[in-house]
């Protein structure tokens, strides 16, 4: 092992940055006297390093600012869950459509016009009343992002990474859904360049609605597999 | 590397806590740190399993410490440092050493849509011939590599069912360290829950991994 790129990954959030020009510093070390014990899990100074670093990086023509500012309004306004429950709403309403999804699944959602990054290679897997799929990536953070948007922070977690595998039952039980002994919990752990999309199922009381008001009912949640799409109450929906 | 970011199974880690109304972003810098690796990615000095590797390196305890951004930085600023990009007297100096010369950024803001859009797949269109079929037996590999890697140690030994394949894929645990693309088929491979977890596992339950030919022998 390479000791000296070790020590220096575990000093590099806490030191790269800080050594910048005087005032730089000195107000890092205010910042993190201020807000050491409100936010430990972040130093309150990370947004000095990151400016000092994004500077660097915009000085030596590394990167265009303007590209930095565009990839982030791509993936707070453009990219997210809508998109998958698009997909979703498409499958319920449309059986030929589903069966593509389910076969196909990377051309099904470029027909909607998504796909690309970290959704290259789509597996959609259908929830039954005899099979419950959940979706999780134990070793990192993998999550479809065309379809659902980058993934929330408790899909990052250690707890849900670590006990999604072993007691799937009980992390679907803090998210309110107590599953029946007799159903098949299926969890997809995403370790290579596949990414998967859970099919829910379409709940009851929906069928009169429009493709539209489907996919407004779906969340993000229904397509990770931590939860269904609820049934529609009598006279709930327009 | 039998790190602590391989989490599968282990236990302790406290209660899942949903946040109502997440934002994408908490705070502005993860956002810039997101874009930045995203962008600088686009210098193809380094590959998707060795961004991995880089935060895999981080020390369990700082690992365990970190908000998923601070890793990313830090994975970051490792990945910029060792391939060339930066040097650490840069990043800490916040400025460029005296005398060097500018580049041009190879990534425009017209270019994203078409960039995101387009992906980066690491399925190649190469004719490998499968070591396995569907529905054979198959035992994942009993293998502890330092290095990068892709099989959890959860599944090690374990008896499974390939269920699927999907295909030709650069393998991580070389690709990582930048000792080739390797590739091979990637499977669906459906394993048991009592075979992996035992007596406590409903008998039903499944837990379904991809796994690289490396990662598997017959059973």
């Amino acid at each position: 092992m390479k000791a000296t790129r070790r020590d220096f990954l575990a000093t590099a959030a806490t030191a790269a940055g800080a050594a910048a020009a005087g005032d730089l510093a000195a107000h890092a070390q205010d910042l993190e006297h201020t807000h050491a014990h409100a936010h430990q899990a972040v130093p309150s100074d990370m947004a000095l390093r990151v400016k000092s670093l994004e500077s660097l990086l915009v000085e030596k023509g590394l990167v265009d600012r303007a590209a930095l500012d565009a990839l982030i309004d791509t993936y707070e306004h453009k990219v997210g869950p809508r998109n998958g429950a698009q997909v979703v709403a498409r499958a319920w309403v449309d059986p030929a459509y589903k069966q593509r999804l389910l076969t196909d699944s990377d051309k099904a959602i470029a027909e909607l016009g998504f796909g690309g990054q970290q959704g290259e290679h789509m597996v959609v897997v259908e929830n039954t009343p005899a099979v419950h799929n959940m979706v999780v990536c134990t070793l990192c953070s993998c999550y479809p992002w065309p379809v659902l948007g980058l993934p929330p922070v408790w899909y990052k977690s250690a707890p849900y990474r670590s006990r999604s595998v072993i007691d799937p039952r009980g992390v679907l039980r803090e998210f309110g859904l107590e599953l029946p002994e007799d159903v098949e919990v299926r969890v997809w752990d995403s370790t290579a360049e596949l990414r998967y999309l859970v099919l829910p199922e379409r709940p009851s009381g929906t069928e009169t609605l429009s493709e539209d008001a489907l996919a407004a009912l779906v969340t993000r949640d229904a397509m990770i597999g931590v939860a269904k799409v609820p049934p529609l109450r009598q006279g709930g929906a327009k | 590397m039998n790190g602590v970011h391989d989490m599968g199974g282990m236990q302790d880690m406290g209660p899942v806590q949903e946040e109502k109304n997440e934002p994408v972003f908490h705070h502005p810098w993860e956002g810039r740190v997101f874009a930045m690796y995203r962008a600088t990615g686009a210098w193809r000095k380094w590959n998707i399993d060795a961004a991995r590797y880089s935060r895999e390196l981080i020390p369990p305890a700082e690992y365990l410490r970190m908000s998923y951004y601070e890793k990313w930085y830090v994975g970051l600023v490792d990945l910029l440092t060792a391939r060339g990009l930066v040097t650490r007297a840069e990043v800490e100096s916040g400025k460029p050493a005296l005398g060097s010369s500018k580049a041009t950024p190879p990534l425009k803001a017209n270019q994203i849509h078409e960039t995101e859009a387009l992906g980066a797949s690491t399925k190649r269109n190469v004719s490998v011939l499968p070591r396995f079929q569907d529905g054979q037996r198959v035992r994942a590999r009993n293998i502890n590599p330092v290095g990068h890697t892709r099989l959890p140690r959860y599944a090690r030994g374990k008896l499974g069912t390939i269920d699927r394949d999907y295909g030709v894929f650069v393998f991580p645990d070389t690709n990582a360290q930048f000792l080739g693309e390797n590739p091979q088929h990637v499977y669906a491979v459906r394993f048991s829950a009592r075979e992996l977890w035992g007596e406590q596992a409903k008998p039903q339950d499944t837990v379904y991994l991809s796994m690289w030919d490396d990662y598997l022998e017959p059973a």
